[in-house]
């Protein structure tokens, strides 16, 4: 491991200030960081700890019906908290059903919006990768990539981005809060992730030394809570990531779709809003057939990136059952095995 | 080694009578549930530097260059041991003078032969400036192209498969069989390659003073280990003392000295000072062994009734390019259902991995699944349920050699087992269960057996004036549990309450205790125990018999039983004498006694010794997306005497769990192109997953008649 310096800011201009310098980079709860680093797969000069800048732990119902989730919120805490978890359940069943306990008491809400990709051939540091090295190729084109993109890749980078948390977010317009060299922003987390085009290195909207400060909920977001839920197939019940995943919300009035929320998870370089699916949710019957129909529009564009074309097929699926799962309301008590197929038909046994 | 526990550490044992039978807490519990314990990484000897390996990152060719200046320039770095400064071996590390020699990576010459073999060791004074330096090595290769796969290379028929088995073998005629079957089926099924990755990775300690050699590693093999490196440094294996208290688990794979622990004595000798190295997890993939994959292809034909006319087990596996070891996949059709045809045989290819090993029942694990698969199918094809046509073909003797069984109560384990997982509700069909949510539920079964082995082993026993007891034995717990079971067995071998009984092990320093492997540790290290007790009781019963003054005089050795440190007289328990007494009078402080133990070779001859057991299965699969629950199993074993019931059922769980994780979840993930492994990240293992819940088991008890008697297997398949 190459040596770095360490700097621990006492406030948010100093961090941004001390960030901003070529080779910086942000310090959270280091789950993904510290791997990275302990496998060469980055190198930073300089690392900057914001693990102690005061204020950006606290979530905040704002006076406008909204919520504000401060940037250093530990995942456990949030989906531990009795008003988020009732207001939002299918991020509160999104950050269960990632990592283990033990990661989820460390990592930050900041750090899961920007961990990195899962693409194993990033973390080879013996082959090429554009994201690692831009332009010296892409190993994952060709090799084992069962597990890739399906949504939105290029020939550059088939790499999907790995968040279970980001997926309901991105479904309930949440919204950024960057804060940079000049001053407060504000992005939505569906601009906030970049596909990879000619340039995967570019994984988001971040400016070097831009710090994110928040994350928030707009009012509507809570809105959904009857009728959200979020599912995800993984090759084990715990500790593993998405294949693919989705999150829902739905307000449904005699028998028609009023409002309606989708994204999917596991099938591109970023959190995927299915919004030409909702489109067609709009108004239609809330039953399985308009489901169905909202699964095809979603996955209309997709295309297989390698040994991949079984994930389209099990995304038109998860999105048929996360709907029929959100129409049938949100369960009473988070599932004992959050996001498992298992736990998403009513009535099924939240013990199992 | 003795385990330091203080008193009120030491969990209370109350015991009636025998210690033997009791299910007494893990005696290490303590120290491993409080961090405690001292592993072999735990140990930093003054002076002790950091090794790091630096590891080939293609599957074939050769180390072109090193940038050695740019690592040595590194703050920190001591020292890269490459080909050019490696020490000098005594031994050849590519010279191969018996089978169980396995061939090691010693910086022999630039050759790669696999992935993540060793190209250099860097030796610095931390652990980061070490990591550092191996990175800045930026190796150059030739590379040829890697094979990979069952398909990656041309097959040949091995000489021998597993530990000296014929890779070929037949009895009866298996195509007489199958023509005459009013039934047939032909089913194939690959196993995928499968890595070692115990909790604790191969570390070691080295430390040299002169030609005198100090070593804390993980070992499940002491005597073995210590006579390896002995041969390798050309030093007498006295000169070298392996300390191994606990292993954070071998599975077979510290069951032999691997390379990497040898590159750690090696970078000791080069820079004269103590040496510390730690695999990396990544590290795993290639070096220390591994399961290879297989693909096998078995037919059988069934009569009218559902027996089985014969079966036809084919096995492909693959080993390295450099040494022999193939999975003896097909074998596991020698020993469980009678046929009057039964042919076995296995091919294989050369591969540019690392040597695979010992890893788990090799052989037993990857061809149960097999034939129980295609059992199933036969069963299916037959159309009776899976535990009738198991019945049908029930095996009363060995069904490849004729030999009856030592003990098979594996009809009792199969009901047992059936009973208390309400097996009888079965449909026949497949695909007519769905629970009240919709998921499609499956119940199945399959059998577990593993041969009863037996090595060898030696202890030694002393008895204390003060009426205490020592035990020694170079024994080795790989959290299976041994600090217990065999104190417990000394307890009763020396006649004494397990709280006045010290016992040492994990030592190489005491009496050779064989291998922890192949389930046969606590028969045989036990075996041995048992009789250094009953050699020191003699010696003491000689004492107090040949003594006018002891109530004993003239009882005669076989005239005596000895229980809670006092003899009696076998005639008449009113008279008796405690050892302290016995000891006291003579003017002895001590008395010693040794026991050995090795399989009988007459009743090896004469009998057929397995352990069994049957598990039954409920799975639940979503229809939608084919994802898997395993919501109940149950098991039931016949595993011959229990030393200790709490440590077998653990035993059991584990077996069980392991069963569920080989179906669901192990899987090594090869690169087609490159011949690396693609568990680089940790993520990608396809790790143990305890998602069976609900899971019990049941334990069928029968002693076993013959050999066997105060040793006892202690599980049906932990195999390693
Ligand atoms: C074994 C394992 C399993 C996992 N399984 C899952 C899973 O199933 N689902 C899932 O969603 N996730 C999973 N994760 C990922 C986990 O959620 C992330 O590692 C975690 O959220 C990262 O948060 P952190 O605070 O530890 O970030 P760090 O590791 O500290 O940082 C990660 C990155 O974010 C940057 N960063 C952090 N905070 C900020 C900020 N405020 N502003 C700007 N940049 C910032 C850092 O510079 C760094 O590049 C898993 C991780 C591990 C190790
Ligand atoms: S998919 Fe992306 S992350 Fe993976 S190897 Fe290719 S460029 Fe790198």
């Amino acid at each position: 491991m190459r040596d770095f310096d360490y700097i621990r800011p006492a406030s948010i201009p100093d961090a941004i200030a001390a960030a901003a310098e070529p080779g910086a980079t942000y310090l959270a709860g280091g789950t993904n960081l510290l791997d990275l680093m302990k496998g060469g797969v980055t190198s930073p000069d300089r690392i900057v700890d914001i693990s102690r800048l005061p204020d950006l732990n606290r979530i905040e119902w704002l006076v406008d019906g909204g919520l504000r989730i401060g940037a250093l919120v530990r995942n456990a805490d949030l989906a531990h908290d009795t008003s988020f978890a009732k207001a939002y359940p299918a991020v509160a069943e999104a950050l269960l059903s990632g990592a283990s306990a033990q990661l989820r008491n460390a990592a930050t809400v900041g750090g899961n919006l920007l961990q990195r990709t899962r693409c194993s051939y990033f973390y080879d540091t013996a082959g090429p990768c554009n994201k690692r090295e831009p332009g010296s190729g892409c190993t994952a084109l060709g090799g084992e990539n069962r597990l890739h993109a399906v949504l939105g890749w290029s020939n550059a980078c088939i790499a999907t981005h790995p968040s279970d948390f980001c997926v309901p977010l991105v479904a309930l317009d949440a919204v950024v809060e960057i804060e940079g060299r000049n001053g407060r922003r504000h992005v939505t987390l569906e601009e906030f992730h970049r596909l990879p085009g000619e340039t995967p290195q570019r994984e988001n909207a971040l400016e070097p030394g831009d710090l994110v400060v928040a994350v928030r909920l707009p009012q509507e977001a809570a809105s959904f809570s009857a009728n959200a839920r979020y599912l995800k197939v993984r090759e084990r019940t715990s500790y593993a990531f998405a294949v693919v995943s989705a999150a829902a919300g739905l307000a449904v009035e005699g028998g028609k779709i009023r409002t309606a929320r989708l994204a999917l998870g596991g099938v591109a370089a970023k959190p995927w809003r299915a919004r030409s699916a909702e489109a067609v949710l709009l108004g239609a019957d809330a039953d399985e057939a308009t489901f169905a129909r909202a699964a095809d529009t979603a996955l209309a564009d997709a295309k297989p990136s390698g040994d991949n074309a079984f994930k389209i097929e099990l995304a038109r699926r998860i999105v048929v059952r996360t709907l029929m799962a959100a129409l049938a309301g949100t369960p009473e008590r988070l599932p004992a095995l959050p996001a498992s197929p298992f736990s998403s038909i009513p009535g099924a046994r939240h013990d199992a | 080694m003795t385990l330091e526990l203080s008193l009120n550490q030491q969990p209370a044992h109350s015991r009636q009578g025998s210690s033997i039978g009791q299910p007494l807490t893990r005696r290490d519990g303590f120290l491993k549930v409080t961090g405690a314990a001292r592993y072999a990484a735990d140990n930093h000897p003054a002076g002790m530097l950091y090794a790091v390996l630096a590891v080939s990152s293609i599957a074939r060719g050769r180390v072109a260059s090193l940038d050695i200046e740019a690592a040595k320039a590194y703050e920190g770095v001591v020292e890269v041991m490459t080909p050019q400064n490696r020490p000098a071996l005594a031994v050849d590390p590519d010279a191969k003078h018996h089978p169980f020699m396995f061939r090691l990576d010693l910086l022999q010459n630039d050759k790669v032969r696999y992935a993540n073999q060793t190209i250099a060791v860097v030796i610095a004074q931390t652990l980061e400036a070490a990591t550092e330096g191996a990175a800045l090595l930026s190796p150059r290769y030739e590379v040829q192209p890697a094979r990979v796969g069952l398909d990656g290379a041309k097959s040949f028929v091995p000489a021998a498969v597993g530990v000296g088995n014929p890779a070929v073998q037949h009895k009866g005629d298996v195509a007489a069989g199958l023509d005459a079957a009013a039934t047939r089926i032909e089913a194939s099924y690959e196993t995928p390659a499968q890595y070692h990755n115990a909790m604790e990775p191969h570390a070691i300690v080295a430390a040299w003073d002169g030609d005198r050699l100090s070593i804390d590693t993980p070992s499940q093999g002491l005597a073995m280990a210590q006579g390896r490196i002995a041969g390798l440094f050309g030093i007498a294996p006295d000169n070298i003392h392996i300390r191994s208290p606990f292993l954070g688990g071998g599975f077979g794979s510290k069951g032999m000295i691997s390379g990497p622990q040898v590159l750690g004595v090696l970078a000791a000798r080069l820079v004269g000072r103590p040496v510390k190295l730690v695999l990396r997890r990544e590290q795993m993939y290639g070096p220390v062994g591994h399961r290879a994959p297989t693909r096998q292809t078995l037919r059988m034909g069934m009569d009218g009734e559902g027996k089985l006319t014969a079966i036809d087990h084919h096995a492909r596996t693959a080993s390295s390019t450099f040494d022999d070891f193939f999975e003896p996949a097909a074998d596991a059709s020698h020993s469980l259902y009678a046929s009057p045809a039964i042919a076995t045989s296995h091919e294989a290819v050369r591969l540019d991995t690392g040597t695979p090993l010992f890893m788990r029942a090799p052989g037993e694990a990857t061809g149960s699944i097999a034939l129980e698969s295609a059992i199933d199918e036969a069963a299916e094809a037959c159309g009776m349920d899976p535990l009738e046509f198991r019945l049908k073909n029930y095996a009363e003797v060995e069904p490849m050699t004729g030999k009856p069984f030592s003990s098979k109560a594996l009809r009792e384990c199969y009901a047992q087992a059936a009973k208390s997982f309400g097996w009888a509700d079965r449909p026949v069909e497949p695909r007519l269960m769905r629970d009240a949510e919709g998921f499609l539920t499956g119940w199945g079964m399959g059998t577990a057996t593993f041969p009863a082995l037996m090595f060898q082993a030696e202890a030694r026993a002393v008895l204390r004036s003060d009426g205490s007891g020592l035990m020694e034995t170079g024994a080795q717990d790989m959290g299976q549990g041994a600090w217990t079971a065999f104190a417990q067995i000394a307890a009763d071998g020396l006649g004494l309450d397990i709280d006045r009984v010290e016992f040492r092990a994990g030592s190489s320093d005491l009496p050779n205790a064989g291998i922890a492997g192949g389930s046969g540790h606590t028969a045989t290290a036990g075996m041995a125990i048992h009789n250094a007790g009953a050699a020191v009781i003699a010696r003491l019963a000689d004492l107090a018999t040949g003594d006018e003054r002891s109530p004993l005089y003239g009882a005669g050795n076989a005239g005596v039983l000895a229980r809670g440190g006092r003899l009696y007289r076998r005639d008449d328990e009113n008279r008796s004498e405690s050892y302290a007494d016995i000891l006291t009078r003579a003017g002895l402080k001590e008395v010693e006694g040794s026991g050995k133990s090795a399989s009988d070779p007459a009743s090896q001859e004469a009998y057929a010794m397995h352990a069994h057991g049957a598990v039954f299965a409920e799975v639940k699969v979503d229809p939608d997306f084919g994802q898997i629950r395993v919501t109940r199993l149950v098991g039931a074993f016949a595993a011959g005497r229990v030393i200790n019931p709490r440590l077998v059922r653990s035993q059991y769980y584990g077996g069980m769990i392991w069963g569920v994780s080989f179906a669901l979840h192990e899987e090594a993930i090869t690169d087609r192109r490159s011949g690396r492994r693609h568990q680089i990240n940790r993520l990608r293992v396809k790790q143990l997953e305890p998602d069976a819940h609900d899971q019990h088991s049941s334990r069928h008890q029968r002693p076993e008649p013959c050999a066997r008697r105060r040793a006892a297997r202690h599980a049906a398949r932990r195999a390693a």
